[in-house]
């Protein structure tokens, strides 16, 4: 009965089905209406996200669905994901709102491009299959590549945009070639075929091929040392709400997405995929330890930062035991929040001239904004992983789950960079804390209030109400093993 | 009567504490005196109810007393507080100092709302370490604290304070994330984070001497302990006063207490097997750190190197593995902790006035400050360990049980207390007598009543702790006996499976 089939899929695939009939309306509403289009699109766009949010919570019976003959499947895992991912955009989308304006590059394909890329980054959280997986990718990817460059008139956007398309193809071609190498060898296209064809005739030279490949491209999108060479420029380069946006979603949807290929179709190559893991999060950390330090301009700290972490959280993916699957959930998790709680700071860094970006600017903020200042300290100790806070708990897992796997000596790398990326964390803290005080910044937005009070009450409060968390996660692992 | 949830109430008070400062509003005087108070008062009653723990401890068992455990991070992972003889006393130490210290910074000015928040997390901080009986919870409480005290030096410090807050943050951090691992690996190799389930439990003799390391690490930083007792001189000089109290009373306390909680009893076969890499350092740091005191110019530097030999006396006491030694190592924790305290409060005090800590500026004080120069040279004796005053108990204590184990370590461990007349001696010629012919003193001030009355205590309990010593000792008896019997029957177990495994 191929009509219910086709009813099943549907509801398993509301969520992204209403997000994309929304995009589309919002696409309309925003040519359609001239007047303060950019207003009522993004508007729009919290509503959409918050509706798709509310269906994947109503939609959560407890059970894995599948449609399209299994290759997009929608699990605890998924649901998890894609929950995290949608409060990564939502905000993106509330912070940007006044800074765009201030700006003046409101255009009202800013919240549309968002809600494209977050319907391309749902598809690939429940990609199984290796053709959904391609899809999935490429559409967040091209309305990543225009936000980039949203800024058109200022060449730095331009030459972010640009360099981010030039990589991006270049890593989608190599993650394209990885997977007709798969499909060449295996003969299968979903995940589960894969896995059992493997696990059957075993993986000749061919298939590892295609298995670097693929690792190759999602060690770009994730942005792992040695595939991070666009990371920094982007990061400073593209307007600051879009940069916020690149270091949470698509982060979340890329690991969401590398550790579903690693654990799913190719479980039975561990000891393959687990060396080239392990160097790219020992590459990872340590250059994100190193280069952060010398950086000035806080988005380019950011960036390295963030390269730094997807090292960590890639710890995790290389114990490729329950623990370090649910440790990289957490992770991502806790990453998200801190993240956007720091870039919700920078935001607010608005002095009489416009907006400002480096380090020196942060001097004395404790004099003249405490209550930003300490947030902002906050969540810097919070990311160089010190007790109580939340960032310390993401390590505790991380580190938990590869001393479990016996992965002693990754840990240990991985404690002593962190030690060295403590600095360039306390640096910023120093700044704001011990330095005489710089100019005043304009009073922040309210949302921008809103979203820091949020991240700082996550990261400071965290010890509290650790558990659910943690055990939602643990669940989310459990149910993609 | 009891209080329910005791330890729970003593952790988290002070962090209230802070939250009513957080919310006092504006910065005029009336706010001023209002967080003043504020603190005062939480650490008054904080301390006012960590007595009910010493009075309804039960000092004739060695059992964890008070204890509480709530679910926390799920797994193995719980909220679990208790306080047994070993721990009991730094709780009580660290509430009684916390009062004195709000007082002696009564003049502070600067961002002071700030500065009181930061005391009373520290406070919190400090207090769970002693009672946490959850590896996780320990770590957290252990690093939590230097967030507070990165800003406390960084903030309110002296001219290098960017680079002795760095130095602090970084040399400790860098320590403890290798106790992290080890912590993690316990973690799975016995199924457990509780502190009272891990010493039960005997990890395999191959990996006791890596986790023993990995402990060392991070205790020997705090400690500190030759050679990585850098950071130590430069924070304490950098710190302001009471910062300098709080690092010498109790957080160097909480490395020698990690030894005593953790690398004693749980690895038994690698302490037996590094105690004497131990006795080297602790012998180095007591000669050493003596003789760098002996040339130091400015008078925090000359208490912070000696803060280093009388820890020395410490570990040394420790790993005797002997119970005068181990009894004689806590007493001396508690009463260093006391005197170095009182110490760096004396340096306060002409400090705020001169607004110098350079021996050269002062001389001849007793003239003009007798109360003053009587205050600091009690605080000299007890400081070389005269008897008399509590410095002498510990000292001696340790001393004997060294000589137990090895009569050149005794031999050369006491020469650090001649060495420590030396300086001390010499640092109270310098500052207290003499001509007073600095124009800059002749003006100065004696101690205010605020003053006195922050070192009266420390005074009654120097000496009578020193004439008196029974009631520490008491309590440490029977978890120092406890834990040298454990001690002593898995390393018997150990030894009868060598032979085994020989035959």
């Amino acid at each position: 009965m191929p009509q219910s089939f086709l009813v099943a899929d549907a509801v398993t695939l509301l969520p992204e089905l209403i997000l994309a009939v929304g995009a589309m309306a919002m696409l309309m509403v925003g040519v359609f209406r001239v007047n303060a289009a950019f207003k009522t699109t993004s508007s729009m766009a919290i509503g959409l996200f918050t509706l798709v949010a509310i269906l994947v919570i109503l939609l959560d019976d407890g059970k894995t669905l599948t449609a399209f003959n299994g290759n997009f499947v929608v699990d605890y895992f998924a649901r998890f994901m894609k929950l995290l991912t949608i409060v990564a955009s939502v905000t993106s989308v509330f912070i940007s709102r006044h800074y765009l304006s201030a700006e003046q590059i409101d255009r009202f394909e800013y919240p549309v491009l968002i809600a494209l890329s977050t319907l391309g980054m749902m598809v690939m959280i429940s990609a199984n299959g290796l053709m959904v997986l391609y899809l999935g990718l490429e559409m967040q990817s091209l309305a990543l590549y225009v936000l980039a460059a949203i800024d058109r008139d200022r060449p730095r956007a331009a030459e972010a945009g640009l360099k981010y398309f030039v990589l991006g193809a270049l890593a989608s071609g190599l993650l394209l070639y990885g997977c007709s190498l798969v499909y060449g060898f295996t003969g299968a296209m979903t995940f589960e075929a894969i896995a059992k064809i493997i696990a059957s005739d075993g993986s000749g030279i061919g298939l590892l091929f295609g298995l670097c490949f693929i690792m190759a491209g999602l060690a770009f999108k994730v942005s792992a040392a040695p595939f991070h060479m666009w990371t920094p420029d982007v990061y400073e380069g593209a307007p600051t709400p879009v940069t916020a946006f690149f270091a949470a979603a698509p982060k979340v949807a890329a690991m969401a997405l590398f550790v579903r290929v690693m654990v799913g179709p190719f479980a039975a190559n561990m000891a393959d995929w687990r060396q080239i893991l392990v160097f790219l999060s020992i590459a990872s950390m340590v250059l994100g330890a190193f280069a952060a330090i010398g950086q000035s301009n806080i988005k380019r700290l950011m960036a390295y930062s963030s390269i730094g972490h997807m090292g960590y959280a890639l710890i995790g993916l290389a114990a490729a035991n329950e623990q370090g699957i649910s440790a990289v959930v957490l992770y991502m998790t806790i990453y998200v929040f801190m993240t956007l709680g720091v870039f919700g700071c920078i935001l607010a860094m608005r002095g009489r001239d416009g907006m400002v970006e480096t380090i020196s600017d942060l001097s004395g903020l404790a004099r003249t904004n405490a209550a930003m200042a300490f947030t902002l300290a906050m969540l810097m100790f919070s990311l160089a992983g010190i007790p109580v806070l939340a960032g310390f708990f993401a390590k505790l897992y991380i580190f938990s789950a590869a001393i479990r796997a016996n992965l002693a000596t990754l840990a240990i790398i991985g404690v002593l960079a962190s030690v060295v990326s403590a600095y360039y964390y306390l640096r910023i803290v120093k700044v704001m804390y011990f330095d005489d005080p710089a100019e005043a910044f304009e009073p922040m937005a309210g949302e921008l209030k809103l979203v820091i009070a949020v991240s700082g009450v996550f990261v400071m409060g965290f010890a509290v109400f650790a558990r659910p968390v943690i055990e939602a996660a643990q669940t989310a692992a459990a149910s993609l093993l | 009567m009891t209080v329910p949830h005791l330890l729970s109430v003593l952790v988290f008070l002070p962090l209230v504490g802070a939250m009513f400062i957080l919310a006092v509003r504006g910065s005029d005087e009336t706010a001023e005196r209002a967080t003043r108070h504020v603190a005062l008062w939480t650490t008054v009653i904080t301390f006012v109810l960590s007595l009910f723990v010493w009075m309804h401890f039960d000092s004739s068992t060695a059992d964890f007393q008070f204890e509480e455990k709530a679910r926390w991070l799920g797994g193995a992972i719980d909220y679990h507080l208790g306080v047994d003889g070993i721990s009991m006393l730094f709780v009580i130490l660290t509430t009684f100092l916390m009062p004195g210290c709000i007082l002696a910074s009564w003049t502070v000015k600067h961002r002071l709302k700030e500065y009181m928040i930061a005391f009373l997390v520290l406070e919190t901080l400090m207090i769970g370490v002693f009672c946490s009986l959850d590896l996780v919870l320990f770590y957290l409480f252990f690093e939590g604290g230097l967030i507070p005290m990165f800003l406390i030096i960084g903030v309110w410090g002296g001219q290098r304070r960017v680079y002795a807050s760095f130095k602090f943050f970084l040399y400790t951090l860098l320590g403890s994330v290798l106790m992290l691992l080890a912590i993690l690996f316990m973690y799975w190799q016995a199924g457990t984070a509780d502190i009272v389930a891990l010493l039960g439990y005997a990890f395999p003799r191959e990996v006791q001497p890596w986790l023993w390391l990995a402990f060392l690490a991070s205790f020997a930083v705090k400690v500190p302990m030759w050679p990585v007792h850098t950071w130590l001189p430069d924070a304490h000089v950098e710190a302001p006063t009471v910062g300098s109290v709080i690092l010498a009373a109790i957080l160097l306390k909480m490395g020698a207490y990690g030894f005593i909680r953790f690398s004693i009893p749980m690895f038994p076969a690698a302490s037996e097997m590094f105690a004497p890499l131990i006795f080297i350092l602790s012998v180095v740091a007591i000669i050493y750190a003596s003789l760098v005191a002996l040339m130091q110019q400015d008078m925090k530097k000359v208490i912070a190197y000696s803060s280093v030999a009388h820890m020395g006396f410490v570990t040394m006491g420790l790993f005797t593995l002997t119970v005068q030694g181990v009894e004689g190592g806590l007493f001396q924790m508690i009463s260093h902790g006391i005197v170095s305290g009182a110490l760096f409060l004396c340096v306060g005090v002409v400090y705020d006035r001169m607004h110098t800590r350079e021996i050269a500026a002062y001389g001849g004080l007793v003239n003009r400050m007798p109360v003053y120069a009587f205050t600091f040279m009690l605080f000299t004796m007890a400081n070389i360990g005269l008897p008399g005053t509590s410095g002498f108990v510990g000292e001696f204590l340790t001393l004997m049980g060294a000589f137990q184990v090895n009569s050149w370590v005794a031999l050369f461990a006491t020469t650090g207390i001649v060495f420590s007349a030396c300086y001390g001696l010499w640092l109270y010629r310098r500052i207290i007598f003499g001509v007073l012919e600095k124009e800059s003193l002749k003006s100065i001030a004696d101690m205010s009543w605020r003053e006195a009355g922050m070192f009266a205590p420390l005074i009654v309990l120097t000496v009578f702790f020193g004439l008196y010593p029974a009631p520490l000792l008491n309590v440490f008896a029977i978890s120092a006996d406890n834990l040298i019997h454990h001690y002593q029957a898995s390393l018997g177990v150990f030894h009868a499976a060598q032979v085994a495994a020989v035959n």
